[in-house]
């Protein structure tokens, strides 16, 4: 009976972790789904932007307010983490506060006491963002995709902050002996006072009570993360790095549309040719993008990491004048969608069962992608290097190349330049008029 | 006006410095055929040797590729590739940030590799060899905003040639509460410029105007015949066009050096 508790906490944190790994393989294994395309080359940049990008927090403090406050909460959850090392060593081999031992007092009593500090500041800055959300209502956080789950979601996490912050506190307010020693309860000693009265017992059990809830608390915040936005706490690394390094102008060219057009205007080809025996075929499924495994996996590794903060669409002109698009959406629905593919690979024996659904039309609509006006504001402001416009330009192909799907003024346009040379209607023998016309 | 064409100067045995690519908006549409022709102007001034494709310039294909239409922009592409190297042209120029970006970005990878200078860019690079100097007294004083083009700016991270031009005017330059990286489209990118907008509860040029017009501008300064277009019937829609310009910054300069 003696080591029931170590037993239990084993159980507990076999299936916190076990389950966590789950779902990162599920993750990875969906991220997988997208085509290929390589990011393997400037390693070194791509390590540098992932230092100032993701773990400097560079973009972020673009917006001073919201960027400090989530450096506070950064900071805060990294560095208590060490805490939660020694909570997980306590708890399997039934120690109490087993780093005190080896670090002497007064390191331990300064380690724990910033932890205090920092546990207090990340529940000061969480209540601003849940004021911010909740009462301020600032905008973004207000647009017509942020109802129901994805706002529940985003108060949720900053629930649980607080409760896990809350928890650490009470947890070290109750804990007799580290009050009595005085060191590193340089909060907590403010909080105690508020037990004066009660018997050791009781508060031995609220210690005991806290520290269990604060542990089990932990793992399954860790779990809830794959089903959240806020899974960008451990996706923004690979993410800033293997993101776009190219010129933000720079859209890819469509090596298959290259090899055609290369075909069709080279005079030597033969174009009743039949392939060679063994030639590798070479025709594209389709040209653009119609659902998510059309899209490359960097693409599909953005919508996971994508933690719905809005700023990319505070600052699209398509959304700041009330169309449809918003490129937070095009994000959103393009995990929601990769999910529901994952989930049906999952239940059909690993493989995708046609569900007469795509991306296209079912989550994304043609409206949204022709509001673009791909000016790039989308891309300079995420935070952690989302490209949405890459998004909405494959689907664009798609629409135009697959279905002849443009809107007609669109079509005029392109038949122009067919045609004469330019998107209007002029002769292209009148192309030099201008030099003569003042 | 002494506008020389690739094909004139080769049959007098002559490679000009720079090709001026003029582009659909420049040579067909009557406001940007002004913003051609100022930097022509400027062109002669600075005693630049230059020649356009004329008759023989097409589409870049870019509002094509924008659009998502892949195969119309690279069969514009191969084909415009083929005419410019057949001239051996090493150095393009031109006054539309659009062709400058699928130029300078995506043009390489099909076979076209040139210098490609936004004219904002090209003027700069001119004044600081000293061929070329502006005359800051037409302008004294003037308040001036200037509006990013997202395809220099954003796109190509080009936010300084235009800006310095517009010091050198002597003119009193103001900057729009978003401005540089944070700048607004002015609403014709991405092929918005040849169709209706989506529904929404306002037009972007018009939201963009309204960014201008805090700064309380004279003249609300342009590198690019799109946004000029956007920004004019923007400042038309808020009946400011009597006391607020839409100029390109090539004009600014032609004016400002009496051209």
């Amino acid at each position: 009976m003696q080591y029931l508790p170590n037993f239990l906490f084993a159980i507990l944190l076999i299936f916190g972790i076990g389950f966590f790994v789950k779902n990162i393989k599920k993750l990875y294994r969906n991220i997988n789904l997208g085509k290929d395309i390589d990011r393997s080359d400037k390693k070194s940049e791509r390590w540098r932007n992932m230092a100032y990008i993701a773990l400097g927090q560079s973009k972020m403090v673009k917006r001073p307010i919201s960027g400090f406050l989530h450096i506070i909460v950064y900071v805060g959850f990294i560095i208590i983490n060490i805490e939660v090392l020694e909570i997980i060593i306590d708890g399997l081999f039934g120690t109490h506060r087993i780093f005190q031992g080896f670090l002497g007092d007064s390191m331990y009593g300064m380690l724990i006491g910033i932890f205090e500090v920092l546990a207090a500041l990340v529940f000061i800055a969480v209540t601003i963002f849940w004021i911010r959300r909740n009462v301020i209502k600032v905008k973004r956080f207000w647009n017509k995709e942020m109802k129901g789950w994805p706002k529940n979601d985003g108060n949720y996490i900053l629930y649980f902050e607080m409760v896990l912050m809350g928890l650490f506190l009470l947890m070290n307010s109750t804990d007799i002996h580290f009050q009595e020693a005085g060191i590193g309860n340089v909060i907590s000693q403010y909080i105690a006072p508020l037990f004066d009265g009660f018997s050791n017992g009781s508060l031995h059990l609220i210690e005991r009570t806290a520290w269990w809830i604060h542990i089990a608390g932990i793992l399954v915040f860790l779990n809830y993360l794959y089903y959240s936005k806020h899974l960008h706490i451990l996706l923004a690394f690979p993410n800033t790095y293997y993101a776009n390094l190219e010129a933000k102008g720079k859209f890819t060219n469509d090596k298959n549309v290259t090899k055609e057009v290369q075909l069709m205007m080279d005079p030597n080809v033969d174009p009743y040719a039949t392939p060679e025996e063994g030639a590798e075929e070479t025709v594209p499924e389709k040209f653009g993008a119609s659902d998510v495994t059309d899209l490359n996996w960097v693409q599909l590794l953005n919508a996971y990491t994508c933690t719905e903060c809005g700023r990319c669409t505070s600052s699209c002109p398509a959304s700041l004048t009330g169309k449809e698009l918003s490129p937070r959406n095009i994000m959103m629905k393009t995990r929601d969608r990769l999910e529901e593919v994952g989930k049906n690979i999952d239940s059909n024996g690993g493989e995708f069962k046609d569900d007469g659904k795509q991306l296209l039309n079912d989550f994304i609509t043609p409206e949204e992608l022709w509001a673009c006006t791909s000016c790039n504001a989308c891309v300079e402001e995420c935070p952690v290097s989302i490209d949405p416009l890459s998004i909405i330009m494959d689907m664009r192909r798609y629409l135009v190349m697959e279905e002849s799907a443009a809107p007609q003024e669109l079509n005029m346009m392109m038949t122009n330049i067919e045609n004469n040379g330019a998107p209007w209607q002029y002769n292209q023998q009148d192309r030099l008029n201008w030099k003569d016309e003042e | 006006m002494n506008v020389p064409t690739m094909a004139e100067m080769m049959a007098e045995g002559k490679k000009p410095e720079v090709l001026f690519w003029v582009g659909s908006a420049g040579s067909y549409d009557d406001r940007a055929k002004k913003i051609s022709r100022a930097f022509v102007k400027i062109l002669h001034q600075a005693n630049v040797s230059f020649a356009v494709l004329g008759t023989e310039e097409s589409s870049t294909g870019d509002e094509a590729k924008r659009a998502g239409n892949e195969f119309l922009f690279q069969m514009q592409a191969i084909t415009n590739i083929e005419i410019m190297n057949a001239y051996e042209v090493e150095t393009i120029v031109t006054c539309d940030p659009h062709s400058f970006n699928t130029f300078k970005n995506e043009y390489p990878e099909l076979g076209g590799n040139y210098k490609v200078y936004h004219h904002t860019q090209f003027i700069k690079s001119l004044v600081d060899q000293g061929r070329l100097s502006i005359k800051d007294e037409n302008l004294n004083g003037k308040r001036v905003t200037f509006h990013d083009p997202c395809y220099l700016g954003r796109a190509n991270n080009e936010y300084e040639s235009p800006r310095d031009l517009i010091r050198r005017l002597g003119v009193n330059l103001t900057e729009m509460k978003r401005h540089k990286s944070t700048a607004l489209c002015c609403g014709a990118g991405g092929a918005q410029m040849f169709k209706e907008p989506e529904k929404g509860n306002k037009d972007i040029n018009v939201l963009r105007t309204e960014d201008a017009l805090e700064t309380k501008p004279q003249i609300i300064a342009t590198g690019c015949p799109y946004c000029n277009t956007m920004m004019t019937d923007g400042v038309k829609a808020k009946n400011m066009e009597e006391s607020v310009e839409v100029m390109d910054i090539a004009e600014l300069i032609a004016n400002a050096n009496d051209l």
